[in-house]
């Protein structure tokens, strides 16, 4: 067992690092606090310099022109594309690409077609509609909206809370119950086009996250073709589990580069800071906080890049994605916390990132399936998987 | 939360405007017909929040007669919202707002009132 970065893995991680430091960091002090944009002619010049960098599209498989890196590296990447302001939801802005929706890997032909291939040149853009206002913890027991087949088409009525970016849509994903006798078996994914009669975006669901803001959704006898149908019919809990479980890899990445510059800003500010006649620093009271910083830290990042190496080789890895999700969300809202007070009123204020992430965090974790929900996959895995 | 602002319409005077917090959040200016021209914001880099930005966008706006504010951190999320709203009132933004291509679409129904 070998547990260090191969030489690849440091070039591509410095590499990384030195483009945040150097290029996105410096571009964040003429933004708003909140924003989760770069103006359209800092965004062309990056994402080029990401391209001539081999880097763009990070998690786009290699047959589908992605760059060839396995899942630890793409980890190590997104530890560091995390190391800015709005690096927890806005990671580089977008600058290096992305899969979008990677469910659409699984989908037939005609359907990547459609929407996988546009969705990859970057024209069109996707939603992930799961969550409903019955809950979003359990949604093969939550889930209302109802789809009912009308000759080759299936119409679908109900709504969706949560959604986030549906209203800058293309498509999404809508999981929709096709067998209401049928529990987590009677659910389906269609992929719904935003432009279709019947699909409404009612408002923008205002929460402390002010980037990649949530929208709720109503449809409204919304007409959707068969062959809209993602998978197999009644197929749709299976991929929305599989994303759920990919998903909390990089999630628990972005949390971990946050808290890795939270704490070098703390480490680099306790000593300088004078209470008392004496540095912060030779306090043993926040020597201890930045010492829990880095167990918290680590901790996190040996469990995701345990994860990542287990879902690379190709083994079961749903208990420890949620191992992850769960110390990397939990911990890295501790060390932003401890950074706050280290940094005292300045903390709090928003001439510092520490604020933004500090709300940001407490939404990881809820979203991905909240702290709960992991402790509960563990322990169906310790305790067998009859326990529901 | 009602999607379209509720809040009472104010005369642009110098007493108004001083007596306006220094605090975050957005605001609409209207014409002497009381058509919105403007929907605008007070982000963290105002000096002096929304008492800055409405009179320098009340002073550089020709016919801005009145206005009306909403005090909110969630300035950036509710800007977009008051935008998207305008927009599918009235098919367009207000004249005074620059176009922006990548705006979100928004049906809020008529009533505007979040579920
Ligand atoms: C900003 C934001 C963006 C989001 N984006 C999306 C999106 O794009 N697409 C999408 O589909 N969803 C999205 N979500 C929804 C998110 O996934 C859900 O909020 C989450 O799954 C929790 O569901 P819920 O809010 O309905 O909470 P509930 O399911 O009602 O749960 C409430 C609380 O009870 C706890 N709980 C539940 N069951 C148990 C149990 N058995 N034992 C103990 N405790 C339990 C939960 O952990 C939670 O803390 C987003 C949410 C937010 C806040």
């Amino acid at each position: 067992m070998n547990l260090a970065l191969t030489d690849e893995q440091e070039l591509v991680v410095s590499m990384v690092r030195r483009f945040v430091r150097e290029e996105i960091v410096p571009l964040e002090a003429g933004l708003d606090p909140d924003a989760d944009e770069l103006p359209a002619e800092d965004f062309a010049r990056l994402k080029a310099k990401v391209q001539a960098m081999g880097l763009y599209g990070l998690d786009i498989p290699p047959e589908y022109g992605g760059p060839e890196l396995d899942l630890p590296t793409r980890t190590l990447i997104a530890i560091e594309m995390a190391q800015h302001r709005a690096g927890l939801y806005a990671p580089c802005y977008g600058v290096f690409g992305g899969a979008g929706l990677a469910q659409l890997f699984e989908a037939n032909e005609d359907q990547q077609r459609r929407y996988l291939e546009p969705m990859l040149r970057g024209e069109k853009r996707g939603f992930f509609g799961l969550t409903e206002p019955s809950g979003g913890s359990d949604p093969a027991r939550a889930i209302r909206t109802r789809a009912v087949r009308d000759g080759d088409d299936w119409i679908i009525n109900g709504s969706k809370i949560f959604i986030s970016g549906a209203d800058r849509a293309h498509f999404g994903l809508v999981f929709a119950r096709t067998d209401a006798g049928k529990g987590r078996g009677g659910v389906t994914c269609f992929i719904v086009d935003t432009d279709t009669p019947g699909f409404h975006v009612r408002r923008i669901v205002h929460t402390l996250r002010a980037a990649r803001y949530a929208t709720e959704l109503q449809f409204e006898n919304m007409r959707v073709p068969d062959a809209n149908i993602l998978g197999k019919l009644n197929g749709g809990f299976a991929i929305a589990n599989d994303r759920l479980s990919r998903q909390r890899i990089p999630y628990a990445a972005g949390c971990i580069g946050v808290a890795i510059l939270a704490h070098e800003m703390a480490v680099e500010y306790a000593p300088q800071r004078e209470t008392f006649g004496a540095p912060l620093s030779s306090r043993q009271a926040i020597q201890w906080m930045l010492v829990d910083n880095e167990i918290d830290i680590e901790s996190a990042r040996w469990l995701t890049l345990a994860a990542a190496e287990r879902a690379e080789r190709g083994a079961d890895f749903r208990k420890q994605a949620a191992m992850a999700k769960l110390v990397a969300t939990e911990g890295a809202s501790r060390v932003v916390d401890r950074c706050m007070q280290i940094f005292g009123g300045y903390g709090v204020t928003k001439d510092f990132p520490f604020e933004r992430w500090y709300r940001e965090m407490r939404i990881r974790r809820i979203g991905e399936g909240p702290s709960e929900v992991q402790r509960h996959i563990i322990a169906r895995d310790i305790l067998g998987a009859s326990l529901r | 939360m009602a999607i379209r602002s509720t809040r009472p319409w104010r005369p642009i005077d110098p007493e108004s405007l001083a007596a306006l917090p220094g605090q975050l959040g957005v605001f609409e200016l209207a014409d002497a017909s009381g058509q919105v021209i403007y929907i605008g914001r007070a982000d963290a880099r105002t000096l002096f929040g929304l008492r800055g930005e409405v009179a320098a966008r009340a002073a550089s706006i020709p016919g801005a007669c009145s206005f009306r504010l909403e005090v909110t951190t969630a300035y950036h999320t509710r800007h977009l919202e008051l935008l998207m709203a305008f927009r599918a009132d009235h098919g367009r933004l207000p004249t005074h707002n620059p176009p922006s291509p990548e705006l979100g679409r928004l049906s809020p129904g008529p009533s505007g009132l979040a579920s």
